[in-house]
């Protein structure tokens, strides 16, 4: 199963600015990093990735460095700001309503048993 | 980390080429080249780690970054500006080979748009002024600044010797028939010279852009191009001036200090000669960056002329009078044919060659025709005036531009017939086209040269 183009998009802002919450990263972590928690479901591509990191960027909520960490090549690393965290923080409200509306929705005539296949806990 | 040590030369060798070939691309930058490369080093060092060959890991990891064209086109969609810097004077390219290409450009424009600003100043060391020796100075105005733009064109293009001979010989030629001939300040060739001079020597100008192959239909329809690109950027400039010669005045005034010598003597002469140089290298720096905008300009004004010119033919009907063939009218009505000409000639250079014919097809041949039948009607009243009052320089060169108009006039006709009703292509306009454009640097060469001696310069 492929996530539908749309969905991707509008999910990837929180997502990046959700792990590199976790930690300062760099772009190709990041990519291995959402393909790792979806389980393979969402495979980002390059050009979804990085033009988001300068957009991000640009808006002022990460901030970048080029960066030479003992035994890795010199790179290019992203740190989410002040106004990263408070986006953050925005996005995760409005993903909240969605998703728990989309749970109610789902909860209706046939019962719980689709939601299995729903991940559960909202966004990473 | 790096990857394996086995087949670790070839494949550095790999990224290298991969890494030269993505900086070609405008809307990357060289540290996002550099991100990106990491990227793919990292994708590369995942794919051996896995078991596969170091060259097979690359095929794989280039592949799986997908389309070089999307993510250059992702890329532009959130950095649109770079593609408007490439126009200002630094480029702001990241790439160090390129950047230093467009220095050196920038270089020896400077450096030939001081020549021209030299040059018009330079015939004061021999005594002559603008004031006392005006006609000296307007039959010799194209010598100023053209043969610093064919210099820098020919430079840019790297021509062969040959070339730059017949352009030293053209202009010197050019030079020639300015100051040889004994006229007089008031004499019709005096007027007839400064107008066809700078046409001739835009020829020479022309036969530098297209140094390296002038006979190719293509390369002389990209100097049309130039032309038009160059005038829109002549004017721009021109308005810009005249703003900073505004603020010179009134900045200066207002401290008691009148700037009017040095604007009239200076700034005005120099500025007009060097924006010439400057004009070109822009053209030649800004190229296949933005829409080029004469084509666009000759797609808003064609219609427009079309109206224009049937309203004058159905308003000549309806009064039956003859044109009036002073020498203000003359010139009036051979620059609206000009006009036309550079209408079609620039929406030629804008056209899709490979497009069916449509109703702007058909718009244009509705201009032309009419531009014909004024055509015609002017040189009645020229050969009628001719042969009543006899011939003057003046009278002779109309005649001759009308002639030359004529021609091409009701040959384009012709071929844009054919093109409306599919029965021919669109090329053998294009070539017919490009292929007229040394008629008129002949007859200009032939006014400028011929001219004097013939009408006893008169």
């Amino acid at each position: 199963m492929k996530v539908a183009k749309d969905l991707v998009a509008a999910s990837a802002t929180p997502m990046v600015l959700g792990i590199l919450a976790e930690e300062d990263s760099y772009g190709y972590a990041i990519l291995k990093r959402i393909n790792e928690l979806s389980g393979g479901e969402l495979d980002w591509t390059e050009g979804l990735l990085y033009p988001l990191l300068h957009r991000l960027e640009r808006l002022g909520h990460v901030e970048s460095d080029w960066r030479s960490v003992a035994g890795e090549r010199r790179r290019k690393y992203y740190r989410v700001t002040d106004s990263g965290l408070a986006e953050l923080a925005e996005q995760r409200r409005q993903w909240a309503a969605v998703v728990n509306t989309l749970k109610e929705v789902w909860r209706g005539p046939d019962g719980p048993g689709l939601l299995v296949a729903m991940p559960t806990g909202g966004c990473a | 980390m790096t990857s394996g040590s086995d087949g670790g030369e070839g494949l550095e060798a790999q990224f290298d080429q991969w890494r030269r070939y993505v900086e070609r691309r405008r809307e990357l930058r060289q540290p996002d080249v550099e991100e990106l490369e990491d990227h793919l080093r990292g994708s590369v060092d995942e794919l051996v780690d896995a078991g596969l060959r170091a060259d097979e890991a690359f095929l794989v990891a280039v592949k799986r970054m997908g389309s070089l064209d999307e993510l250059s086109r992702e890329f532009a969609r959130e950095h649109s500006e770079r593609l408007w810097k490439q126009l200002v004077l630094t480029g702001g390219t990241d790439d160090p080979a390129e950047g230093a290409t467009s220095r050196r450009d920038l270089l020896v424009a400077v450096g030939c748009a001081v020549g021209a600003a030299v040059s018009v100043k330079a015939p004061e060391l021999f005594g002559l002024t603008p004031e006392a020796d005006g006609a000296f100075y307007g039959t010799n105005a194209a010598l100023f600044a053209l043969p610093w733009l064919a210099a820098f064109l020919a430079w840019r293009r790297g021509a062969s010797k040959a070339v730059v001979g017949a352009l030293v010989a053209l202009f010197a030629l050019g030079a020639v028939a300015a100051n040889a001939y004994p006229l007089a300040d008031e004499s019709q060739s005096v007027v007839l010279t400064a107008i066809h001079l700078p046409i001739a020597l835009w020829f020479a100008v022309g036969l530098a852009y297209a140094s390296d192959d002038p006979r190719s239909p293509r390369r002389r329809m990209d100097f049309v191009r130039f032309t038009g690109e160059l005038f829109v950027y002549y004017v721009l400039i021109a308005l810009g001036g005249g703003v900073l010669v505004g603020f010179l005045f009134g900045t200066f005034q207002a401290i008691g200090v009148s700037p009017e010598h040095v604007v009239a003597e200076w700034v005005l002469p120099c500025g007009a000669a060097a924006a010439v140089v400057v004009a070109g290298w822009l053209v030649e720096a800004k190229q296949s960056v933005v829409e080029n905008i004469a084509p666009v300009l000759t797609r808003l004004f064609t219609p427009l002329f079309t109206v224009a010119l049937l309203a004058f033919l159905v308003t000549f009907g309806l009064t039956r009078g003859g044109i009036d063939v002073e020498r203000e009218a003359l010139i009036l009505f051979d620059l609206l044919l000009v006009v036309v000409l550079g209408l079609l000639l620039y929406s030629i250079s804008a056209r899709d060659p490979l497009a069916p014919p449509g109703l702007f097809d058909k718009l244009q041949l509705a201009l032309v025709v009419s531009a014909l039948a004024i055509d015609v009607l002017v040189l009645l009243a020229i050969t009628g005036r001719i042969s009543e009052y006899g011939t003057t320089p003046n009278k002779a060169a109309a005649l001759g531009e009308n002639v030359i108009l004529l021609a091409n006039l009701a040959w384009s006709a012709w071929l844009l017939l054919g093109l409306v009703r599919r029965r021919r292509p669109f090329t053998a306009l294009e070539r017919w086209q490009t292929g007229y454009l040394p008629v008129y640097a002949g007859w200009a060469w032939v006014v400028v040269l011929v001219f004097p001696p013939l009408f006893d310069h008169l």
